[in-house]
């Protein structure tokens, strides 16, 4: 990386342009690292699932409670792959400078992402309902946690979006706006990531 | 990744997005199917879990080249380098997690 060099937040701003790629290339980077330990705050929290994976204290069962529902976590899963792809659009609009088409997109997914949230929510409650709350077993508590704390990142993303589309609607694509275009754009496809572990592991796995 | 400036701006194109696409389409639909309708293929329950992981980890590959457009050039390689001490350490904390907790389960006798 050429990133190493002394970066004052300052010249984000323009005065001095030839830094500005480097403070730009340092900030995706310290991310990148950041996005990294969040990772392991998931692997935590999925090591915790997979060992109380069995623990239903004669209660509710993964099996009959999450198959019914196999279906919508299918939805749930294209909503935030759509995402995804309309991520990529409103990037490659950033590059072209295309500030009307950059919010476009970003409020496309922000609709994608919020799907998501709308269906996990409706998931919990019906989950509830029927007796499967997270005070019922360890394996509740578990599952609880892994999938909630994912959800409260989509939504801590989309809550960014919201931030993110105001910043370009009223400064325009200025070079720090476009870093945090970028920086987003990391948050979001990584979150689609931690989810294709969260639907492996917790329905399709939990319900064989 | 790294380098969502306006240099590698050109080098992520639409197709990378599109390619990325399809193959998540196709990698999340098939164990979906498994699972859902196992009836369709027949596989027994410990053929469905091996499918299924590996279709999982082909998508997270799928999705850290064409949308977080990881690289092993130049540019990218601090990214992966903290990728594999980051996936190192998951491997260590959920991998021992599990062989100690339920090895402990089976020899109390619990499940």
């Amino acid at each position: 990386m050429t990133a190493y060099e002394p970066h004052y937040p300052n010249d984000a701003h323009g005065h001095g342009h030839e830094h500005h790629h480097d403070s730009s290339g340092i900030k995706l980077f310290g991310f990148w690292v950041y996005l990294m330990t969040d990772l392991l705050i998931f692997a935590t929290v999925f090591a915790t699932f997979a060992v109380l994976s069995n623990s239903f204290a004669g209660g509710p069962t993964a099996k009959e409670m999450l198959r019914p529902g196999l279906h919508l976590v299918l939805v749930e899963t294209f909503a935030l792959l759509f995402s995804s792809i309309t991520y990529g659009m409103a990037m490659l609009a950033t590059y072209r400078g295309d500030k009307g088409a950059v919010l476009r997109w970003l409020g496309i997914t922000f609709l994608f992402g919020a799907a998501f949230i709308s269906i996990e929510l409706y998931e919990f409650r019906h989950l509830i309902h029927e007796g499967a709350g997270p005070q019922v077993s360890a394996y509740w508590s578990a599952f609880f946690t892994l999938v909630g704390t994912h959800g409260l990142h989509v939504s801590a993303g989309l809550l960014w979006m919201l931030v993110l589309m105001f910043q370009v609607g009223s400064r325009g694509l200025t070079d720090t706006n476009k870093t945090r275009v970028g920086l987003l754009s990391l948050f979001w496809h990584f979150l689609d990531v931690v989810w294709i572990c969260v639907f492996t592991v917790v329905y399709l796995m939990g319900v064989l | 990744m790294a380098h969502q400036d306006n240099h590698a701006a050109h080098a992520v194109g639409f197709k990378d997005y599109l390619s990325g696409f399809i193959l998540s389409v196709i990698l999340t639909v098939i164990p979906f199917m498994l699972v859902m309708h196992p009836d369709v293929l027949g596989l027994s329950r410990g053929a469905t879990l091996i499918t299924v992981v590996l279709f999982g980890l082909a998508q997270v590959l799928v999705h850290l080249v064409y949308f977080l457009h990881m690289k092993t050039d130049e540019e990218g390689r601090w990214n992966v380098v903290s990728m594999i001490f980051t996936v190192l350490i998951i491997a260590f904390v959920v991998g021992l997690s599990v062989w100690i907790m339920w090895s402990m389960h089976y020899h109390m006798m619990i499940n």
